[in-house]
């Protein structure tokens, strides 16, 4: 089970709203590599993991994404709250406005609704957790663009910032987890066969 | 820590900026930053340790910050109201605060 608290991961404050960055942030909220995404796949996958280790990283990570999805939708929050409707629509979101008003919503930047085919459970460890690997560096990629988008706002860049870099943390614990799971499979076996046959070997 | 009762009786009910020169906000402000940092340090720490169970030093460590951060913690909730509904209150204190996600938060 899960225990709310009542605090954000790392704190944001956003003192002017930007409906232009939060249209582009949204991304990361309910888009292919957003933080919904990333706590639904890791927190299913886990189910299929075989060791502890690779249980224990998936639940932790899962749990940490819930966090930063929390903060991903507090910056679109802050970024839209209290913008009136014209300024949405001069900053590209009056299709947005129509269906959301200025509600959070998972959807990517592109407008698409947040879809589990986005993530993948293929209920194989190794393949579950190089897609692990492979999420982390997209979502990465995607904090880089949009700080590369917000350059001139310090308040959104900097939560921003701290996400690019948990993704990074997590990347390399996936890829320890992995070695654990591949380590585990390329253990020698030994079977017991026929261990009562010492007496028939007379 | 002396005033500890119904210390946010007499709130003002404005967005409190977080720059509020009030000497009462400022010591709200820093035990809430000083909550974050260890509660990240913990996190991160757990992740570490999911990975590398035997690193005596990062486990040695956890227990350092779990034990500051549930002192502190305790401390925060009796002044300010509960961070999560796991603290029990004489009236229902968790309807008081603001949300995380609005501006001027804690």
């Amino acid at each position: 089970m899960w225990t709310y608290n009542k605090v954000l991961e790392y704190p944001i404050n956003i003192k002017c709203p930007n409906p232009r960055l939060a249209k582009f942030i949204i991304s990361q909220y309910g888009g292919p590599d957003g933080e919904l995404a990333a706590s639904l796949r890791y927190l299913s996958q886990r189910f299929g993991m075989p060791d502890q280790k690779s249980k224990a990283i998936l639940n932790d990570i899962g749990t940490e994404e819930l966090a930063h999805l929390e903060m991903v939708g507090t910056i679109v929050h802050q970024l839209t709250d209290g913008v009136d409707a014209k300024t949405l629509e001069e900053a590209g979101l009056g299709a947005y406005y129509t269906d959301h008003g200025v509600g959070v919503y998972p959807q990517a930047a592109a407008g698409w609704p947040w879809n589990a085919a986005t993530i993948a459970v293929k209920g194989d460890p190794i393949a579950d957790l190089q897609e692990d690997l492979a999420a982390e560096q997209k979502a990465r990629a995607t904090y880089e663009k949009l700080i590369d988008l917000c350059k001139d706002d310090q308040d959104v860049i900097d939560p921003l910032r701290f996400l690019r870099e948990r993704e990074v943390v997590h990347f390399q614990r996936f890829g320890e987890a992995l070695r654990g799971v591949q380590d585990k499979l390329a253990d020698k076996k030994f079977y017991m066969n026929n261990m009562n046959c010492s007496n028939d070997m007379k | 820590m002396d005033n500890d009762k119904c210390e946010c009786m007499d709130r003002k009910h404005k967005d409190s900026n977080n720059d509020n020169s009030c000497s009462r906000d400022m010591r709200r402000q820093e035990m809430i930053d000083q909550i974050k940092s260890l509660d990240f340090a913990i996190i991160e720490l757990g992740l570490y340790l999911d990975t590398h169970p035997e690193d005596k030093k990062a486990l040695c460590m956890h227990r350092e910050y779990c034990k500051q951060v549930k002192d502190l913690k305790d401390k925060y909730q009796k002044m300010y109201g509960p961070l999560t509904i796991f603290y029990p209150c004489n009236k229902w204190r968790w309807l008081e605060e603001p949300w995380p996600w609005e501006r001027g938060n804690y």
